[in-house]
């Protein structure tokens, strides 16, 4: 098993992106923002795709009465989802090393992609809960209190996934390159998985 | 016999101006047509949301300004406050900018501004200053390309009529101002009709610092009292050198129209400023008493600084010898102006019909071989047949100025039979003229004036408007003329109106400028000494009968937007912040019955506007910057109580 073991171990590591680089990126333009603004979320933080993007976006956000976006402090989420990757970074290294060593069966890296995806799932879930309650806990006293057709007050929840329309704002909300690394990495696991079932065999 | 001549010369120029009334007539019309049939339209044409492939710098003349273009579109694009108060943003009018026009002669708030020269290295435009020349009261201005705002303000001494300037050499080691009118030196009470060996020219060299820009004079050249009219550096091979054009060489100094035109021939003065240089370095030159301000804007504080200094080094041109020579060029030269080889000086005789072309390596190997022809004040004069390069002959009337493209061609303009006449540079052959609209003073190329032009376009800059536009009553703008020159005759493409006087003009491709173009100034490099840079430093101070409010602004509100505690009498200080760092959200600021202009904030700076209230009262302040959806609502309100109230000071925002 040292093929998958070694496979195992690379696709673990391959979540250490995420310390570098962005998980989700969303980006706003507008017809007065022709380069629009943007902001990037690591899993240690929000920060602006230009330097100033986050304080021009919270600019415009007041007159809809949105809160201003949480600095890295302001949420649990941002102190424990790096332990979180961290952990699960040195546990599939160990589980891998132990593939490699022999000592340990091929099904442990399946159970390290189903953990890892069942965290991810959560995460995904705590995500859009924010993304929920930034678009719709309003200031009573905002500048601009806008209806929908049916009367309802219009709220400015993000997509998770995707285009929308928003106002004079087109929002666009996509995985970035961390995202990617992740998803390379789990599914290098899920090779390993199967690499290390077919190793196991042959011998 | 004097008198038949004049004569003579006011009649040739007269049937120019009728010869060009007709065909202007004529090429208006067929002008029209060539545009239909040559999709001149098209050409020029720039779509919504493009960007124009080069910027042009136009003087704003007698604005005192320099006004940006767009180019082939012929956009406005920006006014760039100079040397005379500009309102529009407060420039002149706010306590940061009043330093930058003060002199010698105190505030000085306009000023006629003449020749931009971009900076240059190994002879090519690199885009990061612009300097102009402000003739009245001399100084030299330097523009920084980033911010597109003047940084720097330095007054000429022992200077009057600062007109063959601003021209840098080919690494912008030097930027020189020379003097038009010569002056006695130092200034005192004398006799007009006692000038003739009297007076001096000034020919000033700046010494400018590569990585600040920030200028200095190195030396002055006190030369004989002629008028030193315009300028151009040697480059390449002539690089250490400079041409300065004369006419006055009589010193006259009444009726110039008649007696600075007897001499059949007058000079280029040719300098070679390394030779002073070395002299200077090695402690030449003669430290004179000076008053003169240099005055500097400081982008961190956004503040000006003046600050005036005592002394100068001159220079008399016999202490150097070799260091200048004349070139006598007939017919009292306007334009003084060197090819991109550096080989050919062309002295654009204004009162001839010739164009008089002079060898560089010819007027070298005159000066080896001692070719003279007598001197003027002990300066060697050298023999004209024997550095002659060419005449280009007859090619119009009244020539003023050349510049050149990238074939090996030249473009002059002709004032009095209103037309530019393209010739080829070596054979002196004239292979092109056309009609401009009306009387054309300076052409433009950009990098036209380097060793490398960017032969694209050529821009006439006319002296008359007259019909060219709809009507707008006696007094008009200038109009401007674009030519396409990329084929072997020159095609009319536009005209459009220049704002003020353009003379000279410098344009460069907008990919060497437009990619450092500042946005924002950032707060965090705010180091303005009354900014608040956050609402905690939001307050308002009384010292006396002063009063500093530190306010600032963010869409939409001032902070503080009520003040109370104010009297009459005072003198208020509002210091306005922006806090904004977002792209082109500027703020205005301006209160009921202020004596000054408006500010115009940019994202990340701070101005001061002065106010002294004169009436009791309540009074509104206002944001004049249309800035966001909620910008009627940036307003607020001073209380200005009687002088002997004990009202205490108080401020507030957001407070019932």
């Amino acid at each position: 098993m040292k093929k998958a073991g070694l496979i195992m171990i690379i696709g673990s590591l391959l979540l250490l992106g995420l310390f570098k680089f962005p998980l989700w990126n969303i980006m706003l333009g507008a017809p007065q923002y022709p380069d629009p603004l943007g902001m990037n979320i690591y899993i240690q933080g929000i920060e602006g795709v230009e330097e100033f993007d986050i304080q021009n976006i919270d600019g415009l956000n007041h007159y809809i009465g949105m809160k201003t976006i949480p600095k890295a402090e302001d949420m649990w989420e941002f102190s424990v989802f790096p332990k979180v990757v961290g952990g699960m970074v040195a546990l599939g290294v160990i589980i891998g090393l132990l593939g490699f060593f022999g000592k340990v069966s091929y099904k442990w890296f399946l159970g390290w992609f189903i953990l890892m995806s069942i965290l991810g799932l959560l995460g995904m879930y705590d995500f859009n809960l924010w993304l929920i309650d930034y678009g719709t806990d309003l200031d009573p006293k905002a500048i601009m209190k806008l209806e929908n057709l049916d009367g309802t007050p219009m709220t400015y929840k993000p997509p998770l996934l995707g285009y929308q329309k928003m106002l004079n704002f087109d929002v666009d909300s996509w995985p970035a390159t961390g995202a990617y690394m992740i998803f390379t990495g789990m599914m290098l696991t899920v090779v390993a998985f199967f690499v290390g079932k077919y190793e196991s065999k042959s011998n | 016999m004097k008198k038949s001549i004049n004569i003579a010369i006011a009649l040739v120029m007269a049937a120019g101006m009728v010869s060009c009334n007709d065909s202007g007539k004529q090429n208006g019309k067929k002008g029209s047509q060539g545009g239909l049939s040559t999709n001149a339209a098209e050409r020029v044409y720039v779509a919504p949301g493009e960007h124009d492939e080069y910027y042009g710098f136009f003087s704003g003349g007698y604005t005192g300004n320099l006004t940006v273009y767009g180019l082939p579109s012929g956009r406005m694009l920006k006014e760039i406050p100079v040397f005379s108060q500009f309102p529009t943003n407060g420039y002149g009018y706010t306590e940061e900018t009043t330093p930058m026009l003060n002199t010698s002669f105190g505030f000085v708030p306009w000023d006629d501004s003449h020749h931009p020269d971009i900076s240059q290295t190994n002879g090519e435009l690199d885009g990061r200053w612009i300097f102009i020349n402000g003739n009245n009261t001399p100084r030299i201005a330097r523009i920084g390309l980033e911010s597109f705002k003047t940084e720097e303000i330095i007054e000429i001494p022992n200077s009057a009529g600062n007109h063959s300037s601003s021209f840098i050499t080919e690494n912008t080691e030097y930027v020189v101002a020379g003097t038009r009118f010569s002056v006695p030196v130092p200034q005192r009470d004398m006799s007009i009709n006692e000038y003739k060996g009297q007076f001096k020219g000034a020919l000033t060299f700046i010494n400018v610092d590569q990585e600040t820009g920030r200028m200095g004079i190195k030396f002055q050249l006190m030369m004989p009292g002629f008028n030193y009219d315009l300028s151009h550096p040697g480059r390449d091979k002539s690089h250490g050198w400079f041409f300065f054009t004369t006419y006055n060489t009589e010193e006259a100094h009444t009726l110039l129209e008649v007696n600075a035109s007897q001499n059949d021939k007058d000079f280029i003065a040719a300098v070679n400023w390394k030779k002073i240089e070395e002299y200077v370095n090695n402690g030449g030159g003669k430290k004179v008493p000076a008053n003169y301000a240099h005055n500097i804007m400081d982008e961190n504080t956004h503040t000006a600084t003046s600050t005036m200094i005592k002394e100068v080094l001159t220079v008399d041109p016999l202490d150097v010898p070799g260091a200048v020579y004349f070139l006598p060029t007939p017919k009292s030269p306007h334009g003084c102006d060197v090819d991109p080889t550096g080989e050919y000086i062309i002295g654009n005789g204004k009162l001839s019909a010739d164009l008089t072309v002079h060898s560089f390596t010819k007027m070298i190997d005159a000066i080896e071989n001692k070719k003279f022809d007598g001197e003027a004040y002990g300066i060697p004069i050298l023999n004209f047949e024997d550095i002659l390069a060419g005449v280009v002959k007859q090619p119009g009337l009244g020539p003023l100025h050349t510049e050149f493209d990238n074939k090996g061609n030249a473009y002059t303009t002709f004032f009095i039979s209103s037309e530019v006449v393209k010739w080829k540079v070596g054979t002196w052959e004239v292979l092109d003229r056309q009609p401009v609209f009306y009387s054309v003073g300076h052409g433009m190329i950009p990098g036209g004036n380097s060793r490398k032009p960017f032969g694209d376009y050529f821009v006439a800059m006319n002296k008359i408007t007259k019909d060219r536009y709809l009507p707008t009553g006696p007094e008009m703008e200038h109009s401007a003329q674009l030519f396409d020159i990329n084929g072997d005759k020159m095609e009319l493409l536009l005209d459009f109106p220049t704002h003020g006087e353009p003379h000279y003009a410098a344009g460069i491709p907008a990919e060497i400028v437009a990619p450092k173009s500042k946005k924002i100034y950032k707060l965090a490099d705010n180091k303005h000494p009354y900014a608040s840079l956050s609402n905690s430093d939001v307050r308002v101070e009384r010292n006396g009968k002063e009063v500093h409010v530190y306010m600032n602004m963010i869409r939409s509100h001032f902070n503080p937007d009520n003040i109370e505690g104010i009297k009459v009498g005072d003198k208020v200080y509002f210091h306005v912040t922006n806090l904004e760092q977002d792209f082109d959200v500027p703020h205005g600021f301006a209160v009921i019955g202020a004596n000054t202009a408006e500010l115009l904030v940019m994202p990340g700076a701070t101005e001061t506007l002065t106010w002294e209230p004169k009436k009791v009262g309540v009074w509104p302040i206002y944001c004049t910057d249309f800035c966001s959806a909620l910008h009627q609502e940036m307003q607020g309100y001073v209380r200005v109580s009687p002088a002997d109230s004990d009202i205490e000071l108080s401020w507030s925002l957001g407070e019932d």
